[in-house]
């Protein structure tokens, strides 16, 4: 059986193992990324549309011309690949490395051997069962993905008209993309009072269209025995379905963009523990995880909203695993913790003393808000923030200075009359 | 009239008001930057977005490339251009960047490979 | 016309069984399936239970009988079939005095039914068996002969034995037509088909009764009773090693938490009558009621771990006993109808004892000179080692191409399950797991459709969930 030794293993060749392979290599540790499909990119190859790139590289890009910078940088600065390779096994070993078994068609398992690793395996989405929509199980009913999937790597069109669950980025440019391909989208339908997209994607892929958007309405059935025929759609009164307001839309399919969950079968393996709120490993200020030299980045650790944050969050796990390999480590850690209308923040501790960038996700719509920062019940940071929703991540920045005397570090969220 | 637009410029999505005024000017509020006021204007004269999708490669592994507008188009020329693309096919290999066409019925805008393909 | 000894309607459990029995004589034997792949009606939504043989009177009733022989079966069968069988146990747990004496009720009952090592359980015995269960409970008796089995996966091993054994299956044949001419039964199917069989067996299932109708045999009404199903992620913490059930109720044997044998966790049924057949539909308010019931038993379970859920159908007659007989309307014709819970479990002695009701019926039984057929288990990549899957990544590099990567399936196994007959995604998904795992088909399905297209020559646009028109795709970009 075939062995491998690396400083650095990269599970996943997306939007943050790219990132972090290239931190990782320019600083001359032996970097191997793995990911089963036969090219790098991961979801970004199906992502055809603009809105990529912007904060990572400063321009906009497509998904697959930002995968192909994010992999040419990589390639550049000696990271090696191992493609069409499935990672089948993950074991913290009695010296502290980490063995990999790895499965591939042309070198059947082999064994890499790393000092550390990163997991960047993404996330997968919700589906029909996760949701629970009642009704028949016929055959039309999709994840957002997999539809984009077969439209844009294979040209194949998943039906003739379409009715999609959830208001999420994927959902929406899902949308534009159907009414490209000609297949006509009767509704949006969000169970949310609000949109989980980005506003320019209501714009630019609904409102273009004339597609209407139900919000606070939920699929409530869907109909037909061989294929979708239809879905009833009921308002939601105090959150529950009213189904003598539900009317129905006759369509042959169904397009679930309801949410994506981080992927952390491999994590779980090898022993890390879960964040219930995030579904992401709980990791440290240097976002290792519970299990020493493995860290985490990107939409395995949280689902981000633009691949860029992913991206960026990667990369700077990616400098931390550097400082793990020359024998660094955190030393004193504090506490990160969740105040008021944010539904989390990452990572779960910080460094006292060191500059750190922090992501957070709000639980309330505000186009005025106020995130404060507060050590030991001190403010020692706060920052107006417009138009602040569940979907778009809070990124911040906070100086190593404000944070010199340690202890619990409270991010809240102000919003209305507690400002 | 004043008209309230979402700025889709960006990922950003400012909240914009623009509105003609006397001299064919437009005045624009709430954006953040020089593309917002572009977009506001554009909105009230001559809209334009940027088109992505695929056309037909000859690579096995690879049978559609995707491909975009290399600036946002006139919509008037979406479904058009919609069309053309159906009936390209592009032999490997190709670069991103590559222009697959240019100047699209004079528009100004060219239809560029956005991902490299090898043979 | 082709001229059989035996036609059998239905490849449902029943049916596939009655198949297997057959494929050890020397005769010619059509299995007809109105759907695209065998297992596809009542027998795929089974909870998968091999149950302990309690829960009726085998004095009283031909369901218990056949449900005590058949467990029994089960060990040899799958030593011959290679399907997964687990005899994990079951376990009948009680909260209050009350409870406990219906567990006391059926412990004697199958005491009586003759099963052996039934075990009465104090408090502190079923939480030392199942230490999951909620500490509120009273007591419950364990039969350690209860099991878990894929129901599907046993139909497709059944079919796949009988038909190495001559036995010949004809899939999307709907019976439309039965006449009996010079002594043998002509049969025509809705798309124009045509066979014949001296002898026929209506094990039809669901439509057990419109199949009687059309041989003009006796008039029955076949009602459904619908069941709803959860599926849990194999993370969840009920994960519970037992069967567990709590006492049972007039219409049904309770809602359950069964550890399925392929690591995940479901539960339900509920049993609801119904009179439309084809509404094999969920409900929101099911899945609340379920779990509150569920939660009751085993507190770990929560919402949050549904990966799927499902509905299937019991096909019940008046008395709720099964009714397995030569037809008295219509000459050599075997009836095997009502064959709800516990079908499944009495499935191997349903076999045995239609092959003897026709023997009585005139059909000579001559044993064939070679052995009796094996289908080895299928090489499955995540039962595997590393040192075996590298081999048999040698043999085979498709095992290395992980297509369903929830379940960890391999490329090669697709393609086993696709050379074995299962060409719609459901027939796939249920041959290789492939789909059945927590993203349900998100990643996978794309690339299935490929290697369908490859190995079958069909278009996309052919490929179906579960045949008729459960079409995928619609069209081509153009």
């Amino acid at each position: 059986m075939k062995t491998l030794e690396y400083d650095v293993a990269v599970i996943g060749a997306g939007a943050a193992g790219l990132a972090t392979a290239k931190v990782t290599s320019a600083a001359g540790y032996r970097t191997l990324v793995i990911d089963r499909e036969d090219f790098s990119g991961g979801v970004l190859l199906q992502c055809i549309h603009n809105g990529f790139g912007l904060h990572h590289f400063k321009q906009e890009l497509t998904g697959p011309e930002y995968a192909g910078k994010l992999e040419s940088e990589a390639r550049e600065s000696g990271a090696d690949f191992q493609l069409s390779t499935t990672v089948i096994d993950l074991k913290p070993q009695p010296d502290g490395r980490k063995l990999l078994i790895a499965l591939s068609p042309s070198e059947g398992v082999f064994q890499i051997y790393a000092r550390s690793v990163m997991l960047a395996m993404g996330c997968r989405e919700r589906n029909r069962g996760n949701i629970g929509i009642p009704g028949t199980r016929p055959a039309g009913v999709y994840t957002a993905g997999l539809a984009q999937r077969l439209i844009n790597m294979s040209g194949l069109l998943p039906g003739k008209s379409a009715v999609i669950v959830g208001s999420g980025d994927i959902g929406l440019i899902m949308a534009r993309r159907l009414s490209w391909s000609g297949i006509p989208v009767k509704a949006v339908v969000e169970i949310r009072p609000f949109p989980s997209g980005l506003n320019r994607n209501i714009v630019q892929c609904l409102n273009d269209f004339d597609i209407p958007l139900y919000l606070s309405h939920t699929v409530s059935r869907i109909n037909g025995a061989d294929r979708v025929e239809s879905v009833e759609i009921s308002p939601l009164v105090n959150g529950v379905p009213d189904e003598t307001a539900a009317f129905t839309i006759e369509c042959d399919t169904v397009l679930l963009s309801v949410g994506l969950i981080p992927e952390n079968e491999l994590s779980k393996k090898c022993g890390v523990a879960i964040n219930a709120t995030t579904g992401g490993p709980l990791t440290d200020a240097w976002r290792m995880t519970g299990v020493d030299g493995v860290f985490a980045g990107g939409n395995v650790l949280h689902v981000h909203d633009l691949a860029d944050f992913a991206s960026d969050e990667a990369a700077l796990a990616g400098m931390r695993i550097c400082d793990y390999l020359a024998g660094r480590r955190p030393g004193r850690e504090d506490a990160v913790t969740t105040g008021a209308n944010l539904r989390y923040v990452t990572p779960n501790r910080y460094i006292p003393g060191e500059d750190i960038q922090f992501f957070m996700r709000s639980m309330v719509v505000d186009d005025n808000a106020v995130l404060l920062a507060e050590l030991n019940g001190v403010e020692i940071m706060r920052k107006k923030l417009r138009n602040v929703a569940p979907p778009e991540m809070i990124s911040v920045n906070i100086d190593g200075k404000l944070t010199q005397s340690g202890g619990e570090l409270r991010f809240s969220l102000l919003t209305g009359g507690d400002k | 009239m004043k008209r309230k637009l979402i700025c889709i410029a960006c990922p950003v999505g400012c909240h914009l008001t623009a509105e003609a005024v006397e001299g064919g000017n437009i005045e624009v509020e709430g954006n953040r930057c020089p593309r917002g006021k572009a977009y506001a204007v554009n909105e009230l004269t001559d809209p334009k977005r940027m088109v992505t999708g695929v056309v037909r490669c000859d690579s096995p592994a690879v049978p559609f490339l995707p491909v975009r507008t290399s600036e946002a188009i006139t919509m008037k020329l979406i479904a058009p251009l919609l069309a053309e693309l159906r009936k390209v096919e592009i032999h490997c290999p190709v670069a991103a960047g590559d222009v697959l066409i240019r100047d699209f019925r004079k528009s100004g805008v060219d239809v560029v490979a956005s991902r490299a393909v090898g043979k | 016309m082709n001229c059989y000894d035996v036609a059998i309607v239905g490849a449902g459990v029943s049916g596939a069984s009655v198949a297997w029995q057959l494929s050890k004589y020397k005769l010619k034997v059509a299995l007809l399936e109105k759907e695209a792949d065998v297992g596809f009606g009542v027998s795929k939504a089974n909870s998968g239970i091999v149950h302990g043989g309690f829960h009726h009177s085998a004095a009283k009733t031909l369901k218990a009988k056949l449900e005590v022989r058949g467990n029994l079966m089960f060990e040899s069968l799958q030593y011959q079939l290679g399907f997964p069988f687990r005899r994990n146990g079951i376990l009948v747990v009680g909260y209050s005095e009350e409870e406990m004496e219906t567990v006391r009720m059926l412990y004697r009952q199958g005491k009586a039914n003759g099963v052996r090592n039934l075990e009465l359980c104090g408090r502190d015995r079923v939480l030392q068996l199942e230490p999951k269960l909620s500490q509120d409970v009273a007591g419950g008796f364990f039969a350690p002969n209860g099991g878990t089995i894929e129901p599907y996966r046993y139909v497709f091993a059944l079919v796949e034995g009988a038909k190495r054994g001559g036995v010949e299956l004809l899939t999307g044949f709907k019976l439309s037509k039965a006449v009996n001419r010079d002594g043998r039964w002509e049969l025509e199917s809705a798309d124009g088909r045509r066979i014949a069989a001296r002898y026929a067996v209506n094990a039809a299932g669901l439509y057990a009764d419109d199949v009687s109708r059309i041989f003009n045999a006796e008039q029955f009404r076949i009602t459904p009773r619908k069941g709803e199903e959860y599926l849990l992620d194999r993370h969840t913490k009920a994960a519970v090693t037992r069967v567990v059930f709590p006492v049972p109720t007039k219409v049904s044997k309770g809602i359950l938490v069964i550890p399925t044998v392929e690591g995940t966790v479901m539960i339900g049924p509920t049993a609801e009558a119904t009179d439309d057949k084809s509404a094999v539909t969920t409900s929101s308010g099911n899945l609340q009621r379920i779990l509150a019931q569920v939660k009751h038993m085993v507190d770990g379970i929560s919402a949050g771990d549904v990966i799927t859920s499902f509905a299937g159908m019991r096909p019940t007659l008046p008395g709720d006993d099964f009714m397995i007989e030569p037809s008295a309307a219509a000459p050599n014709l075997i009836q095997v109808a009502g064959i709800q819970s516990p079908g499944l479990t009495a499935s191997p002695a349903i076999g045995e004892y239609v092959k003897d009701l026709l023997k009585n019926c005139g059909l000579e039984l001559v044993e064939k000179a070679e052995p009796e057929p094996y289908v080895p288990p299928v090489d499955e990549i995540r039962r595997r080692t590393p040192e075996e899957l590298d081999a048999l990544c040698k043999k085979d590099p498709a095992y290395g191409r992980v297509v369903c990567r929830c379940e960890q399936v391999s490329e090669a196994e697709i393609v086993e399950a696709i050379r074995q007959g299962h060409t719609t995604i459901d027939g796939i998904k249920f041959y290789t797991r492939s789909g059945m795992g927590r993203c349900q088909g998100g990643f996978c399905t794309e690339r299935i459709i490929k290697i369908l297209c490859r190995e079958t020559g069909m278009r996309p646009e052919d490929i179906t969930k579960r045949g008729g028109d459960s079409r995928i795709i619609a069209g081509r970009l153009k």
